[in-house]
């Protein structure tokens, strides 16, 4: 008999509850973000006789979800969670959904009516497995105590590797009663009967690259969320490789902190809200490195303008990301971090030169786009300019160094935060990229929080946002969570507003946030601070205030109402027909219904 | 290399060998719809009961870029074991079993005999008044057997759909 087996034999004193918990620890799960109900009863009861692994009790379940997002992007660690059969499980979807799209490794556990039940419309009954199909990177309904263990561990295993992504483990109530034989995990190097993501890149495609990119004379780095998902190593390879060449480099929303934002070859974000460099760079480019980029539409515009002249490499660990929306001419399936390594070896060992000349010349040109300061503002008066808002929220938290992490719900406030904080390292900026949820960023910065106790951490909101999940307030009370809320108050969903006014004659249907509640008072029913600034010069005493409370504070910035986020390249255009500001907004006139048509 | 601009549509019939559980079939067909490809034809069953392998075989048709993504898509699915493209691999048989129902008297019988014994189709049930017939063949015979038996007295048709195999020596394994 083998070790294992005796382990086997010996745990069948334990329920199905018991070993859902212990794999767990075994996995290294110290949080879970959860609530409870009929269905997973048993686990919750397993939870209360042990010490090892931390239950935080949300408000709603979608909150849940966000929270282990912001846990597990910060941290690089899968983030876990457990609600209940029926409506646990579809109050989870959008964050799975989320987590999905901005591929972030979550494993989620839902409870389900037991095995004899399903099918019968049984009470809280949801086809979870169903639901959640499309909703995830894989799902198990776990029929058979025998599976339990090895289930579990496979879970967190398809989370965190390959390409990050949530997984759903349904969990019949019998299941988590009946006893059930304790399986280890299986050791790392064994591999996968069928599920075996590529990580160590093909060589013969790096040196195609490095012959590529040494020949380029317009060349940009292009980098992206797999970036930030393949550890702060990489982020620190890529700066390397980006040094070394001297090239220019851009991040996407998501890779936002993956280069250094203060360092000097970093032109800004790229896309629809990017700077005017980034954009006209990528745009003009002769040799484009993709690193962990997805050429999503926020980013590529009108497809059949992007960067025309260019030779594209890309670097992705999803063969399926590859050649989806760009044809690409050099792709190369693998880590981002073992990819950069990789090229830095293939660099030194050519002895490859960047031709200086002809980069000189480039950095030239985007010197004289950046001259355009696209991001400028003018703060004048009282009124507060939401931009400003940032920059000042930006500069006292530099100021101050304290390690702060930034989420954001999603809006203009979103967009005005990539742009005016600068993120110098990784795993500091949790936003939800490709789903764009509202309600995102109050629940991931309790997540945020909870994985960083003495850390800085500041929700940047909007108004109609903070309300889809103001009720994790609650929750950071409970917990003591001294998570700030910073919430641009515009009182409009502006970035609504800002396509009602640019795109459909100003017919502001529907997007005035009405009725607002008090803020400051909210905050104090839920046992947090309200604070609040309406004119320019209470701003950095507020700012500066909210960051000394050692409590949940909400932050009421009442800025300017009609305020637009610019850069902005229009749905359906490309990115040299990009809108600099106000005043230029009669570049939007010629958006044809073709972009009118696309979100 | 796919071009995006190519928007020539070609057909390809896509081998895949998955394990056989639970859910794996809704996984593709879900693939399908939710990212709006096409299926023409779609079959599946265990292959190996030891080693729990299921094969499907799927004929589908797009652009180029479209079928690379078709094939990535199935290959990242979990329980996948290996994705082939019939059609680019090479020299590759296609068939299709299908039940045919032609109900008729007189003369509408006799021609109906004649055809079917032209396609090599079995009968495989009569009465006095209808005929099953079994053919395999690819997709264009049946369909040319089918369009023959409409004005004769085509009453019902249950075909298989495709499944496919590369000529020669080398065989597909998970
Ligand atoms: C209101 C709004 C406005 C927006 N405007 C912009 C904008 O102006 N600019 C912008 O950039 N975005 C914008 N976005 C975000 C946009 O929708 C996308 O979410 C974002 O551009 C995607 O970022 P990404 O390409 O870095 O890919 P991600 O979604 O981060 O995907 C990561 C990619 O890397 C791969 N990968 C994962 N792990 C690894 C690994 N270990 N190694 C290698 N590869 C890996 C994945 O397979 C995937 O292809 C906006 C979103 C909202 C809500
Ligand atoms: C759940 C959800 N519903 C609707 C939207 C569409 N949407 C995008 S931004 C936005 C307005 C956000 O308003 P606010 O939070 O005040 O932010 P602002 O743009 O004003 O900064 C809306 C409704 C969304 N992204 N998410
Ligand atoms: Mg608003």
């Amino acid at each position: 008999m083998s070790a294992t087996q005796h382990a086997d034999a010996a745990a069948l004193t334990m329920s199905g509850a018991e070993v859902v918990l212990r794999a767990l620890k075994d996995q290294g799960v110290e949080v879970i973000f959860g609530y409870p109900g009929g269905a997973v009863l048993p686990i919750y009861d397993a939870l209360f006789q042990q010490n090892a692994i931390r239950h935080i009790l949300v408000r709603h379940e979608q909150a849940a979800v966000h929270a282990a997002e912001g846990y597990a992007r910060s941290t690089g660690k899968v983030g876990c969670v457990l609600v209940t059969s029926g409506p646990g499980a579809t109050n989870a979807v959008t964050g799975l959904v989320d987590a999905l799209m901005d591929s972030i490794p979550i494993v989620c556990l839902t409870g389900q009516v037991p095995t004899h039940l399903i099918g019968n419309d049984a009470f809280q009954e949801a086809d979870t497995t169903g639901i959640t199909r499309p909703a995830t990177k894989h799902n198990y309904l776990v029929k058979k105590s025998a599976d339990l263990a090895r289930v579990v561990h496979e879970a967190f295993h398809v989370a965190r590797s390959g390409r990050p992504g949530p997984v759903v483990i349904d969990l019949p109530k019998d299941i988590l009663i009946n006893k059930a034989p304790y399986q280890e995990a299986p050791p790392a190097d064994q591999p996968h009967r069928s599920y075996r993501p590529q990580v160590e890149p093909d060589m013969a495609q790096i040196r195609k690259a490095v012959a590529l990119l040494k020949a380029a004379k317009k060349p940009i780095v292009y980098a992206g969320g797999g970036v930030i998902n393949a550890g702060p190593e990489a982020s620190r390879l890529l700066t390397d490789f980006v040094r070394m060449t001297g090239f220019p480099c851009t991040n996407t929303l998501m890779g936002l902190g993956a280069y250094p934002a203060s360092d000097p070859q970093f032109v800004g974000m790229l896309g629809m809200h990017g700077t005017y460099e980034a954009n006209l760079a990528m745009h003009g480019c002769d040799v484009m490195l993709n690193i962990g980029a997805r050429f999503d539409d926020r980013v590529t515009g009108k497809l059949s303008h992007f960067s025309p002249g260019s030779k594209k490499i890309h670097c992705d660990i999803d063969p399926s990301s590859i050649n989806k929306n760009v044809k690409v001419d050099v792709p190369i399936v693998g880590d981002a971090g073992r990819i950069l390594a990789a090229l830095i070896a293939a660099w030194k060992d050519d002895a490859a030169q960047p031709d200086r000349e002809a980069l000189a010349a480039w950095w030239r040109q985007i010197d004289a786009w950046r001259a355009k300061d696209c991001l400028r503002y003018v703060q004048k008066g009282s009124i507060i300019k939401p931009q400003h808002a940032v920059k000042r929220l930006f500069e006292i938290t530099q100021e101050l160094g304290k390690e702060t992490f930034i989420t954001t719900e999603v809006g203009q406030h979103q967009m005005w935060a990539a742009q005016y904080f600068g993120f110098d390292k990784p795993n500091r900026w949790m936003t939800s990229g490709g789903l764009g949820t509202m309600g995102y960023g109050l629940p991931a910065a309790m997540g945020v929080q909870i994985a960083h106790p003495d850390a800085l951490v500041i929700d940047i909101a909007g108004e109609a946002s903070i309300l889809m999940n103001i009720q994790e307030m609650s929750t950071l009370a409970q917990y003591r969570l001294p998570v700030k809320v910073f919430i641009l108050n515009n009182e409009y969903m502006g970035m609504v507003r800002q396509w009602q006014e640019l795109l459909h004659g100003g017919r502001y249907s529907e997007s005035y946030s009405a009725a607002l509640p008090d803020f400051v008072k909210l905050a104090e029913s839920f046992h947090g601070v309200g604070l609040r600034a309406t004119s320019a010069d209470d701003l950095d005493r507020v700012i500066r205030e909210m960051i000394a409370i050692d409590r949940p504070v909400i932050a009421d910035i009442c800025v300017d109402q009609k305020e637009n986020c610019f850069p902005m390249i229009p749905s359906g255009a490309a990115h040299n027909e990009m809108i600099l500001g106000p005043g230029q907004e009669g570049g939007v006139a010629g958006v044809t219904d073709e972009g009118k048509v696309l979100v | 290399m796919p071009d995006p601009t190519d928007n020539n549509m070609r057909a390809a019939t896509i081998a895949v060998l998955v394990e056989n559980e639970a859910g794996v079939l809704a996984r593709v067909i879900g693939l399908f719809s939710g990212r709006g490809y096409n299926i023409e034809s779609l079959t599946v069953a265990a292959v190996d009961e030891t080693r729990r392998i299921s094969r499907i075989t799927i004929v589908t048709t797009g652009t180029e870029m479209v079928i690379e993504q078709i094939k990535a898509q199935l290959d990242r699915l979990v329980p996948v074991h290996k994705v082939s493209d019939l059609t680019m691999e090479g020299a590759h048989l296609t068939r299709e079993l299908a039940l045919i129902k032609v109900v008729g008297r007189g003369e509408h019988r006799v021609e109906a005999l004649r055809l079917a014994d032209a396609f090599r189709a079995r009968v495989v049930d009569a009465t006095t008044e209808s005929f099953v017939f079994e053919m395999t063949g690819n997709a264009d015979k049946i369909d040319a057997f089918c369009a023959l038996m409409r004005p004769i007295g085509l009453a019902e048709v249950s075909r298989t759909g495709a499944v496919a195999m590369l000529r020669g020596a080398t065989g597909l394994t998970a």
